[in-house]
């Protein structure tokens, strides 16, 4: 145990904490960036909507050790090419929740929206963006958490993360810098996970929690 | 013009992302034998995290108070990423190889399963459960018999996530010696050497989408009342 609190003060711990930090934030938002456009472009096409929930899933289907081991041969090694392929890991859990989201706001109320006289840009933000937000939200937490977990395997193709301690221990055949890396990255993804269920709950909308409730 | 057709040339060839030669002399050698590992593994993970699922997702689904603390801890073994508690299992002393690997791929699989179990029972109308026993059926028919039948689509749905989920982070046991596509990944990088990376994978990848639609073909063929509908 004592073994373990000595990597935690290694003066090196912060900066790959940092960096695994740094990598997960960036590629979170540069894959919310690049998902939430597309799923909004796509709200009104049945048929954008669904080759938008297709290429998701089978985004979803690929590894993440395969994403980020393909980036090496192209991009090479380092901080960059790590970014970018956990930023596509990032895009397609955002894209799948958006799209169908975004698809399930019933036509009545669009309707409605409309006999109202709202326009279409009205229509989005005031409607169709607030009623999906809980299921974009979740889209967005489970996106994080992968990227979380996923950063983890950045160390492989030297993009720097908590990952390096977890290999140095296993090189070292070291227990207590293996079980440091290890559990401050678990700990790092629980708190991930916890922290985001929690702001979803909080956007959830009255109504909805109601209505949830109900059927479930 | 000359110069500029041979810096595209260069610019084709000189990465050299795949060595055909170099896969059609390892084919029944390397690629082969990383297939059928990477398929045991899963296959056995999957199999092994299914009969503790059913009988846990059966009693959640009977005494409700189970289920939120099964979810907890199940939830919480979902979280924590495939790299960490390999690392967790290997250093209190479960070794490396397949074994920590199916224990932690197993541990993944749990939520998904269970999850699905009880969604699965939840479905089943509760006037087939009063048609059944006014029929004269037992619990334990009424539960083989028609609540475990009826469940059965949304069990397989459990299936499929659990298999693609499991195929993916199967790769990444290959850092612990458990063999299969990973290992061809891990070897291209230490080797530095594109080939191995892409055929590993593009493998595990294919691998996955595959067991995605065959298990989504199956889950379709299991809910004859669906198709009926649709006709």
């Amino acid at each position: 145990m004592e073994g373990i609190l000595d990597v935690l003060e290694r003066p090196d711990f912060l900066g790959l904490l940092g960096t695994h930090v740094e990598l997960s934030v960036i590629a979170l938002l540069l894959g919310a960036a690049i998902a939430l456009p597309v799923a909004v472009a796509v709200r009104n096409t049945p048929v954008g909507a669904a080759l938008a929930v297709n290429v998701g899933n089978i985004g979803r289907a690929v590894p993440s050790l395969a994403i980020l081991a393909l980036a090496l041969p192209f991009l090479g090694y380092g901080f960059e090419p790590a970014l970018v392929a956990l930023t596509a890991l990032a895009i397609p859990p955002i894209l799948i929740n958006a799209s169908t989201g975004l698809r399930e706001v019933s036509r009545e109320v669009i309707d409605a929206a409309r006999g109202m006289g709202l326009s279409r840009s009205q229509i989005l933000t005031g409607i169709q963006l607030s009623i999906a937000a809980p299921v974009i939200f979740a889209g967005i937490r489970t996106s994080a958490v992968q990227v979380v977990a996923s950063a983890t395997l950045a160390t492989f193709i030297g993009g720097g993360s908590l990952g390096n301690l977890i290999v140095e221990g296993f090189q070292a055949n070291n227990s207590a810098i293996l079980l440091a890396g290890s559990l401050s990255v678990a700990v790092l993804a629980i708190i991930t996970e916890v922290g985001f269920s929690g702001v979803e709950k909080a956007l959830t909308p009255k109504g909805l929690k109601f209505a949830q409730k109900r059927h479930g | 013009m000359r110069s500029l057709a041979l810096l595209l040339q260069d610019l084709i060839e000189e990465p050299k992302l795949i060595d055909w030669e170099w896969i059609s002399e390892n084919f029944w050698e390397d690629i082969v034998p990383a297939i059928q590992g990477h398929i045991f593994l899963s296959f056995v993970s999957v199999a092994i995290a299914l009969a503790i699922a059913l009988p846990i997702g059966v009693l959640s689904a009977r005494y409700r108070k189970l289920y939120p603390p099964v979810t907890f801890f199940t939830g919480f073994l979902y979280s924590i990423p495939s790299l960490a508690l390999f690392g967790i299992l290997v250093s209190i002393g479960v070794g490396i190889g397949p074994k920590p690997v199916i224990i932690a791929l197993v541990a993944y699989s749990l939520l998904i399963l269970i999850r699905n179990v009880v969604a699965g029972l939840d479905s089943v109308p509760p006037e087939t459960i009063d048609a059944a026993r006014g029929m004269g059926l037992t619990n334990r028919q009424i539960l083989f018999g028609v609540e475990l039948p009826l469940a059965l689509p949304i069990i397989v749905a459990g299936i499929r996530i659990a298999t693609v989920t499991i195929i993916g982070i199967a790769t990444i046991g290959a850092y612990i010696a458990a063999g299969g596509l990973g290992k061809m990944i891990f070897d291209g990088i230490n080797r530095n050497f594109p080939t191995m990376i892409i055929t590993g994978a593009v493998l595990a990848t294919a691998l996955a989408i595959l067991a995605d639609l065959l298990l989504l073909a199956l889950e379709r063929r299991l809910r004859p009342w669906a198709r009926v509908r649709r006709a």
